[in-house]
């Protein structure tokens, strides 16, 4: 019961995570898409804790936290270049 | 006592998902890059928390290593979105045509 639920979540992200990748290939601006990779980095989170939670190992999360860690730098370093320049 | 846990971990899941599902749509539907960011930014924070939460209940030895990543997306999100829309203005990204003040583009020109 509570598994099914678990699958169910996970493939209402998978349709959420499609949404974006068709913003990420339509997008007019570079802005647009950087936002697109943002979100859909935020939702890997998610679905990488829900893997670890299938696997049962916990090491898993520790992939996430650097996940969302290397995501948010890229994406401050990419806003901080459309800005003004290095 | 335990199954009513892992059934309400897995609600709580599927409340985060459909949130960021609705993130989802929202990049996808909105008409410009700032009103994508809104979406996006706060709706995916909400879920991704809802969801760690949802699975936190489910083994309680991870629940701080799972609060701990909460907490560093609560904090993280928003300041790149912060980042990400003084981006989009000041390599002058057109606003859509609904938008009725500017106040950071006042702001530049007194």
């Amino acid at each position: 019961m509570a598994d099914t639920l678990i699958a169910l979540a996970v493939v209402i992200t998978l349709l959420g995570n499609f949404f974006s990748i068709l913003r990420l290939v339509k997008g007019p601006t570079a802005i647009d898409r950087v936002i697109a990779i943002d979100v859909l980095t935020v939702t890997s989170i998610t679905i990488v804790v829900v893997l670890a939670h299938f696997g049962g190992r916990s090491i898993y999360v520790d992939v996430a936290i650097v996940y969302g860690l290397l995501s948010f730098l890229g994406v401050l370093a990419v806003a901080r270049y459309s800005e003004k320049g290095f | 006592m335990q199954d009513f846990l892992h059934v309400l971990g897995a609600l709580i899941t599927l409340a985060g998902s459909v949130f960021l599902l609705l993130g989802g749509l929202g990049i996808f539907r909105m008409p410009d890059c700032y009103n994508r960011l809104q979406a996006g930014t706060k709706a995916s924070t909400l879920g991704t928390i809802l969801a760690l939460i949802g699975i936190g209940l489910f083994h309680p030895s991870w629940f701080g290593k799972l609060l701990i990543l909460a907490f560093f997306v609560m904090l993280t999100s928003p300041i790149a979105a912060h980042a990400l829309a003084r981006a989009a203005h000041a390599s002058k990204v057109p606003l859509s045509e609904k938008t009725v003040v500017d106040k950071l583009a006042e702001q530049e020109t007194l």
